[in-house]
């Protein structure tokens, strides 16, 4: 548990849900960021001005963080290109699918008590914790 | 979006600027950005040699705690503050496109660690290869996309 940091997790987690609150009481909207993406892509006519500057927050507030040099170590990415290309496709296409990420089930799903939010959550979590065990015990162990 | 230049910027895209500073910022400072602190908390295998990061769960624990009275406000109001509408879903079936996509998309998260959040957030910090997960992720979306039109063609 060594590199469990509860207080800086919840602190993100309190902005995160500041961020998803501000948006469905100023818009109405579903701060979902597949959803948000997958607009983008599908390319609805008109609605791609305010999904792009969400887009471009979302990179430019850990810029932020790591200007203010508060962002801490470098983040890892271990996966292989072919597993991340993998995962990609696998992310991009489940979460359309499924109608939604971890956000916008996980935070603004599960914060109104969705049934199917609390399904999506429940599965993607169980799916991840399957192959995380599978990848790091059973192969790489 | 107009299409023609103006001064006028769309207030939408102002706040939908704002909430993804606040939720980029909120990424960063849990260090949900990281695939490697949520691959630690998908690692329920290592709970027993005391190497599990629970520090995803606060992190959800945080964002709900606000989030939830918003939603409640929205949709006891019926309306947001700044639109005519809201568009929060409706849709409470449990189908078979719900269930298929949810566990596809934890088997990429298993994988690689990032969901399409941290994907975003981590195209300044993560050089070439948060780039590749990302153009494969909406590789992935487009996919999904045309699969729809296919089938929808078929079944006219």
């Amino acid at each position: 548990m060594e590199n469990f940091t509860p207080v800086a997790g919840t602190i993100g987690g309190l902005l995160i849900g500041a961020s998803a609150a501000l948006f469905v009481l100023l818009h109405g909207r579903v701060a979902g960021i597949a959803g948000i993406l997958g607009g983008l892509v599908e390319d609805r006519s008109g609605e791609a001005g305010w999904r792009l500057a969400f887009v471009l927050g979302i990179v430019v507030g850990p810029l932020l963080v790591l200007a203010a040099g508060e962002f801490g170590p470098p983040i890892a990415i271990d996966a292989s290109w072919p597993v991340l290309i993998a995962g990609g496709l696998l992310v991009g296409f489940g979460t359309r699918l499924g109608s939604g990420c971890t956000s916008g089930h996980g935070v603004c799903g599960i914060a109104r008590l969705s049934p199917r939010s609390l399904l999506a959550t429940f599965l993607f979590m169980e799916a991840g914790m399957a192959t995380v065990f599978v990848v790091r015990h059973w192969i790489g162990g | 979006m107009t299409g023609k230049p103006s001064a006028k910027i769309d207030p939408k895209t102002v706040v939908a600027f704002v909430c993804g500073l606040l939720f980029g910022i909120g990424l960063a400072v849990s260090r949900m950005a990281d695939p490697k602190k949520v691959l630690d908390f998908l690692d329920v295998g290592a709970i027993k040699t005391g190497g599990w990061d629970p520090t995803l769960a606060f992190v959800m624990g945080g964002a709900l705690i606000v989030a939830a009275p918003a939603f409640w406000i929205v949709r006891r109001r019926g309306k947001p503050f700044l639109a005519p509408t809201h568009s929060i879903p409706t849709n409470r079936t449990l189908d078979k496109a719900l269930i298929t996509g949810a566990i596809m998309f934890g088997v990429g998260w298993g994988l690689v660690g990032f969901c399409p959040g941290p994907a975003v957030a981590a195209l300044g910090l993560g050089g070439m290869k948060a780039w590749v997960f990302f153009v494969a992720m909406l590789g992935g979306m487009a996919a999904y996309d045309f699969m729809l039109k296919q089938r929808k063609s078929h079944t006219g």
